[in-house]
């Protein structure tokens, strides 16, 4: 309804809260890649929470609620965080998801402690820090689509939209910039430091841009949706691509449209389907992020879950039709009724003499089905490789030869990347059950 | 005592790498101690010992990757890191993580970072020469797999071509033979001997006894201090079994006790050369073990 009959709301509500939502997807996302490889996507959650005493201490100390003065106390509690969290890991000796545990709830506890004693009577709001308050942003100069045609409209940009666009900005450009730098120091920091690039500048780099990050953003949309855009964007991109670069920019896509629908879902969905009132829009980005992450493990190209069901389907039919192929010589070999020449049955026995017959590798007669040639020629290539396996695990492994066959039956569908059948080359013309290696 | 004299008349001043009386702690446990060694030039040399004897520690703290407690490593004569641009270095293959979404290719070009300094990208002529390395090693065309598509004996050329990269004159290895398959191993003995031929020091930290005499000039014992060091064979050589029984001999040296001792101690006691000279004359006294005494008072 906004939408359509109100262009100034448009303007003034919609279009800053989906900006800085965007924004604060897209900067969390870009750095959530080299946290993630970092094996340390946790620190960011911590930091969203740690930085909650350093902005209530900056503003007990300098008495504003200016954004450099928080900037300044927030960055300096996330990168004192990420230093106590190594401490403790060391001294400590706990794993660093435990440290990193340890050392936010302790932080935001005190975070919560201090606001509530100490900063009671100004608008400082817990609620506000987990959930932000996209929906309060206005761009009060934005009456008009004629008001955006004058540059004093776009200088009333509200502050967190701007904040956040020059961090963005910032956060990019130190990206592009020391890419390859990240990329070695989260791949192999000790390689980073014996190149004289050290590590520890890196990650100290890192930790002040995440925790910059996460301040611009919390106002805006809190830290619920700090910690899901610095996981979920990357950790969804990862499963589309092996590529880091590539990583890195499908994750900043994939944030940006996680806002826009999130938003879209939370303030205009409910009015479609006739709900009252409208979500919470921070919380529906979230949402939205699991989401996708959920559909990438899902759909993923090469590691998603269907890719491997199918590429599993393949390689059972493949095997059943080869064990059909297999069966046919040996009953040609005059062993039919052997437990080794029954052809595979059931469904993927069907399929697999459906698949043979169109291959050509089969054919039906009165009593069944036979090898054509082609077929015989690929049943012998399955056959040899079978005892050329059974007589190599008898051979060279020792093992007794009344228990190679079930190996051997796994062994013989085995190919090289390549696609060629894979089996050890016997000089042996006979395999351990004294039948011909044809 | 004097760590900063310009010239140490028992060290060579040439040689690639010179280790002179380091001790390494690990939370206050030492792992090596009082280690002397000079690596001699244009030489293929293995570290061996025994699994914690400190091979791969020696090899970080010439890497300056881990701290020193006491002493210095200089490298073709100068000491810190002023001359650690002359270093390759191939890290343990299980150090890193095989998933991490990059290629082969741009693992090798690593190799020139170095030389590109902060702000440089890698450009053009670096993908060459990273290509090329790739190409010594046997690997040109798996360029762009995804490091995890490799095989074990693949992932371990990748960072041998990676430390050609850094075309050094200096490499230190550590494990590079280990599990990998057997044209990789003879595909890295050939670059090893490649490099010794263009005038290059490897030294290698090596797990296999037997084929220490065939790939390697010189060797190393090393069983958290230096057992032994000097050529494998010829006259005055150390790889002899009763220096082998010494390195991997069974029973817990006093030394050794005593480091287990310093390290259940905990603070408040000095570790290093001095404290082992105190340990030795505790013995020399005593002939105790020294983690026989107590070690905290009665009350604590």
């Amino acid at each position: 309804m906004i939408l359509a009959q109100m262009p100034s709301l448009l303007l003034s509500v919609d279009v800053p809260a989906v900006l800085a939502a965007v924004l604060s997807a897209c900067v969390c996302a870009l750095l959530g890649n080299f946290l993630l490889l970092r094996k340390m996507a946790m620190l960011g959650d911590a930091i969203s929470h740690a930085i909650l005493p350093g902005i209530v201490i900056s503003f007990l100390l300098l008495g504003t609620r200016s954004t450099p003065a928080m900037l300044a106390g927030a960055a300096a509690a996330g990168v004192l965080t990420a230093v106590i969290v190594e401490v403790v890991r060391r001294l400590g000796r706990v794993e660093a998801g435990a440290a990193i545990g340890v050392v936010f709830s302790a932080m935001f506890a005190l975070g919560v402690v201090l606001m509530e004693r100490a900063a009671r009577n100004v608008d400082l709001d817990a609620d506000c820090v987990l959930y932000g308050a996209l929906e309060s942003i206005r761009w009060g100069a934005a009456t008009s689509w004629a008001s955006l045609g004058s540059a004093e409209t776009w200088l009333a940009m509200p502050r967190q939209v701007t904040t956040l666009l020059v961090l963005g900005l910032v956060s990019a450009a130190a990206v592009v910039v020391f890419f390859k730098h990240l990329r070695l120091a989260c791949f192999d920091s000790a390689m980073a430091d014996a190149l004289g690039f050290p590590s520890w500048i890196i990650h100290t780099g890192l930790t002040v841009l995440v925790a910059a990050a996460t301040v611009a953003s919390f106002e805006a949309v809190g830290s619920i949706l700090v910690v899901s855009m610095l996981v979920c964007p990357p950790a969804a991109a990862r499963h589309l691509t092996d590529r880091l670069s590539r990583q890195v920019v499908l994750s900043v896509i994939i944030a940006g449209v996680c806002a826009v629908s999130g938003y879209v879902l939370a303030i205009v969905g409910p009015e479609w389907v006739g709900f009252g009132h409208s979500l919470q829009a921070a919380g529906m980005i979230a949402v939205m992020g699991g989401v996708v992450l959920l559909a990438c493990i899902v759909c993923g190209p090469r590691h998603g879950l269907i890719a491997r069901r199918i590429r599993q389907r393949q390689l059972a039919r493949t095997v059943a039709r080869e064990d059909l192929l297999g069966a046919l010589w040996r009953i040609e070999e005059g062993r039919a009724g052997e437990p080794a020449a029954r052809p595979p049955v059931g469904a993927a026995g069907r399929s697999a003499r459906r698949e043979a017959i169109r291959a050509g590798e089969i054919e039906s007669t009165v009593g069944g089905v036979r090898l054509t040639a082609l077929g015989r020629e690929r049943a012998r290539e399955i056959i040899r490789a079978h005892r050329q396996w059974e007589t190599y695990l008898v051979d060279e492994l020792g093992h007794r030869p009344d228990h190679v066959h079930r190996t051997a039956e796994a062994l013989e569908h085995v190919r090289t990347p390549g696609g060629e059948r894979l089996a050890p080359d016997q000089p042996r013309s006979r395999d351990p059950h004294d039948r011909e290696i044809p | 005592m004097a760590t900063t004299a310009p010239h140490r008349p028992e060290h060579r001043a040439d040689s690639p790498l010179s280790v002179h009386d380091v001790t390494v702690t690990y939370h206050r446990r030492p792992v090596l101690w009082d280690i002397d060694y000079d690596a001699p030039a244009g030489a293929l040399v293995a570290i061996v010992g025994p699994n914690g004897a400190g091979k791969s520690t020696l090899i970080k703290a010439a890497l300056g990757l881990v701290p020193v407690a006491t002493g210095e490593v200089r490298i073709f004569g100068k000491p810190g890191m002023a001359n650690r641009s002359l270093v390759g270095y191939v890290p343990q293959r299980e150090s890193v993580d095989w998933d991490f979404p990059i290629s082969a290719l741009e693992v090798v070009a690593m190799g020139r970072y170095r030389r590109l300094g902060w702000l440089r990208p890698v450009g053009r002529a670096d993908l060459d020469a990273a290509r090329e390395c790739m190409a010594r090693v046997g690997i040109a065309d798996l360029a762009d797999r995804q490091i995890g598509q490799l095989s074990g004996g693949q992932q371990q050329r990748v960072f041998i071509a990676r430390a050609l990269a850094q075309e050094a004159r200096l490499y230190l290895m550590d494990e590079p033979f280990a599990g990998v398959d057997a044209s990789t191993e003879r595909a890295i003995v050939d670059v090893l001997r490649d490099l010794r031929a263009g005038g290059r020091t490897v030294i290698c930290v090596h797990h296999d006894l037997q084929t220490v005499p065939e790939y390697f000039d010189h060797v190393l014992l090393l069983n958290t201090r230096v057992i032994a060091a000097g050529p494998v064979s010829g006259p005055g050589a150390v790889f002899t079994p009763a220096n082998l029984h010494k390195t991997y001999g069974g029973r817990l040296t006093l030394l050794e006790r005593a480091a287990e001792a310093l390290a259940r101690a905990g603070g408040g006691v000095a570790v290093g050369p001095d404290a082992a000279r105190v340990v030795d004359g505790a013995t020399v006294i005593g002939g105790a073990g020294v983690e026989d005494r107590p070690h905290r008072s009665p009350g604590a």
